[in-house]
């Protein structure tokens, strides 16, 4: 290594040298680099998991367009809207199709008394309102009363439940007075709100949820014809709709502005923004440490160099020589290390908590200027070598 | 050896390394102010070993600190190796220290480079063409010191002497036309403390390098060419061997 870098450099990696020379500040200025990672890595996890777990309901509906309440925030929080605008839509030259789909919470408690919390879609199962061939599959099911499909992603529940589903032996439970009967499951995944998803249809939503009328659903998804022009008939329905009671976006404008909403408004989101913010000052303090006690130790050798006439960018060099190491090393255990706890977080929560190639990349160059900053800061302690005082 | 005041520098016609005139010095500001060099003229000839002696505070250290561009002329004339000091640039200071060699008290090497490479240090400064033989010209000088045996060695483990000699290599590696030392012989036994003056000595008649050296060591006052006395920031004597 000291033969690679004295090329790599074309002198002496002393910065190199002095890491090495203590293995146990080196060790501590490691782990404290590393454990840096890994609170940015984790941070950064949980916010895109969250970004992405706001997406996945979105994926499965079937929509050009979205009409929903103008005070919409997240897909869960939206007022519901008259029914009325569903047949405005319709009357809208390019619109195909529009079918009203409700949400809700629903409560389920487990056998063993834990309590699951799922949002219920309540949708006319003549409509085609998914794009899921895994929900339109066994969607005929569900205009039976009580009838209904539940996402088998559903975060802590018994895998068996959904093995069995799928075999043929229906999962009985009561919620809000109604006993329902789960005959088949789907794929989505919960979130960082509710645990999962179930289906049913609207008029199942409507005797669970009696307090709602089928004049007043939550959303309207729109369908156009083949070859409609998109962004007129997107202009249409705005001039057709009032806009002080619904809102039209796409499906894609919809996700964009849950996903707004949650990482930038709600306190989950800004926690975990706010947890990225500490990550970085704790590396940036860990390292100026490291870095600020390693030239304090050799203020007599580097004014001896001054003394012989080095000049003050060879010191600066050697200081961040240490801090772009310590950022190389301290970055490697700490991405591996959150890889394993992405993977045991995501199995024990459900959420998509993934690395996507670009985050190693991004968190590494990150290190590196995290590394830098506290290099920069450290390096004003240098002013104190003076060579003069040797004497 | 006997020894004889030296004549004034005008009636001389000498290569001189280092010339000062009417330099004062001060430490400190305002009322706290206090001089500590009075009215210094000097010049130190190219080749020669020059001891600097005086009691603990007579302003030996702080001459030799001016002299050596490690701390800025204020009043008064410096004039090393060509170079005049007073209003002398960072970088002016910076490239006349590469011409020169120190030998501190304290040895202050790297404590995490061998001796080799804390020698190699001397070198390094200079560019990466005198870096090209390092390795001969750093073996050549621990040679010279007598630490063959110990070229990689860390400073943890050897001697006080044998990081002073360290020091010594390192000083001297890089071809200095004017090595600066401080009691460079005070952490050495008296035959190492003799060898290492002596070398620096024939260094002067070989290579012309100009040598000024502050000192308590009596051992070694024969070995000068010249010794400067001062005594509360003044020179009070200037003595020459009399042969």
């Amino acid at each position: 290594m000291t033969g690679f870098l004295t090329r790599l450099l074309g002198r002496l990696p002393i910065g190199w040298l002095q890491l090495v020379h203590n293995p146990a500040r080196l060790a501590a200025a490691i782990a404290g680099v590393a454990f840096a990672n890994i609170l940015v890595f984790m941070q950064l996890g949980f916010l895109g998991a969250l970004i992405e777990s706001v997406k996945l309901p979105y994926d499965v509906m079937n929509a050009d367009f979205f009409v929903s309440a103008s005070d919409m925030n997240t897909l869960s929080d939206g007022s519901p809207i008259p029914r009325q605008r569903m047949f405005e839509a319709l009357s809208v030259p390019g619109v195909a199709a529009a079918t009203p789909v409700f949400l809700a919470k629903l409560e389920w408690k487990q056998q063993d008394g834990t309590l699951r919390t799922l949002d219920i879609f309540g949708v006319d199962p003549s409509a085609r309102a998914f794009n899921s061939d895994d929900i339109n599959n066994s969607l005929e099911g569900i205009t039976l009363l009580d009838h209904a499909i539940i996402d088998r992603k559903s975060r802590n529940v018994s895998k068996d439940i959904f093995t069995r589903i799928e075999a043929g032996t229906p999962l009985v439970f009561e919620s809000r007075g109604r006993t329902l009967n789960v005959y088949d499951t789907f794929e989505i995944g919960g979130g960082f709100i509710a645990d999962g998803y179930i289906i049913v249809s609207d008029q199942t939503f409507l005797r669970l949820f009696p307090q709602r009328t089928s004049g007043a659903p939550n959303y309207i998804f729109v369908t156009l014809e083949e070859n409609a022009n998109r962004e007129e008939t997107m202009q249409r329905l705005h001039e057709r709709l009032p806009a002080y009671d619904t809102s039209v976006y796409t499906v894609a404008q919809a996700v964009a502005r849950d996903q707004n909403f949650q990482t930038t408004q709600k306190p989950v989101g800004l926690i975990f923004g706010f947890g990225i913010i500490m990550g970085i000052m704790v590396g940036i303090i860990i390292v100026y440490q490291v870095l600020s006690t390693d030239v304090a130790d050799q203020l007599r050798e580097y004014a001896t160099c001054k003394a012989i006439g080095y000049p003050q960018k060879f010191f600066l060099g050697i200081v961040f020589e240490e801090a772009f190491l310590l950022a190389i090393f301290g970055f490697i255990p700490g991405v591996l290390i959150s890889l394993g706890l992405y993977g045991l977080v995501a199995n024990v929560t459900g959420l998509p908590l993934v690395m996507p190639f670009s985050r190693p990349a991004i968190v590494l160059v990150g290190t590196i200027v995290m590394c830098g900053l506290s290099g920069a800061i450290a390096t004003r302690r240098l002013a104190k070598a003076n060579p003069a005082d040797l004497f | 050896m006997d020894w004889t005041s030296r004549k004034p520098d005008e009636e001389l016609d000498i290569d001189y390394s280092i010339v000062v005139k009417d330099l004062d010095h001060f430490y400190g500001q305002g009322e706290a102010r206090i001089q500590v060099l009075f009215d210094i003229n000097i010049s130190i000839e190219r080749g020669k070993l020059t001891i600097l002696r005086g009691a603990s505070g007579s302003g030996k250290t702080t001459l030799l600190t001016l002299v050596g561009c490690l701390r800025r002329v204020e009043e008064g004339s410096v004039n090393l190796l060509g170079t005049e000091l007073n209003n002398a640039n960072e970088d002016a200071l910076v490239f006349s220290r590469r011409r020169l060699g120190f030998i501190f008290q304290a040895h202050n090497l790297h404590e995490s480079l061998t001796a080799i490479q804390n020698v190699r240090m001397g070198l390094e400064v200079h560019g990466k063409e005198a870096t090209k033989n390092w390795q001969v010209a750093a073996e050549h000088l621990l040679t010279l010191v007598g630490l063959k045996d110990r070229l990689h060695y860390l400073p943890g483990t050897l001697s006080g002497g044998q990081k002073q000699r360290v020091a010594v290599a390192r000083a001297l590696v890089g071809n200095p036309d004017v090595v600066f030392a401080d009691e460079p012989t005070a952490a050495l036994d008296s035959e190492s403390g003799l060898q290492v003056v002596t070398m620096l000595k024939q260094l002067g008649k070989e290579r012309g390098t100009t040598t000024l050296m502050v000192t308590h060591d009596d051992r070694i006052l024969n070995l000068a060419d010249r010794i400067i006395t001062i005594d509360e920031g003044r020179i009070i004597a200037d003595v020459v061997p009399q042969n």
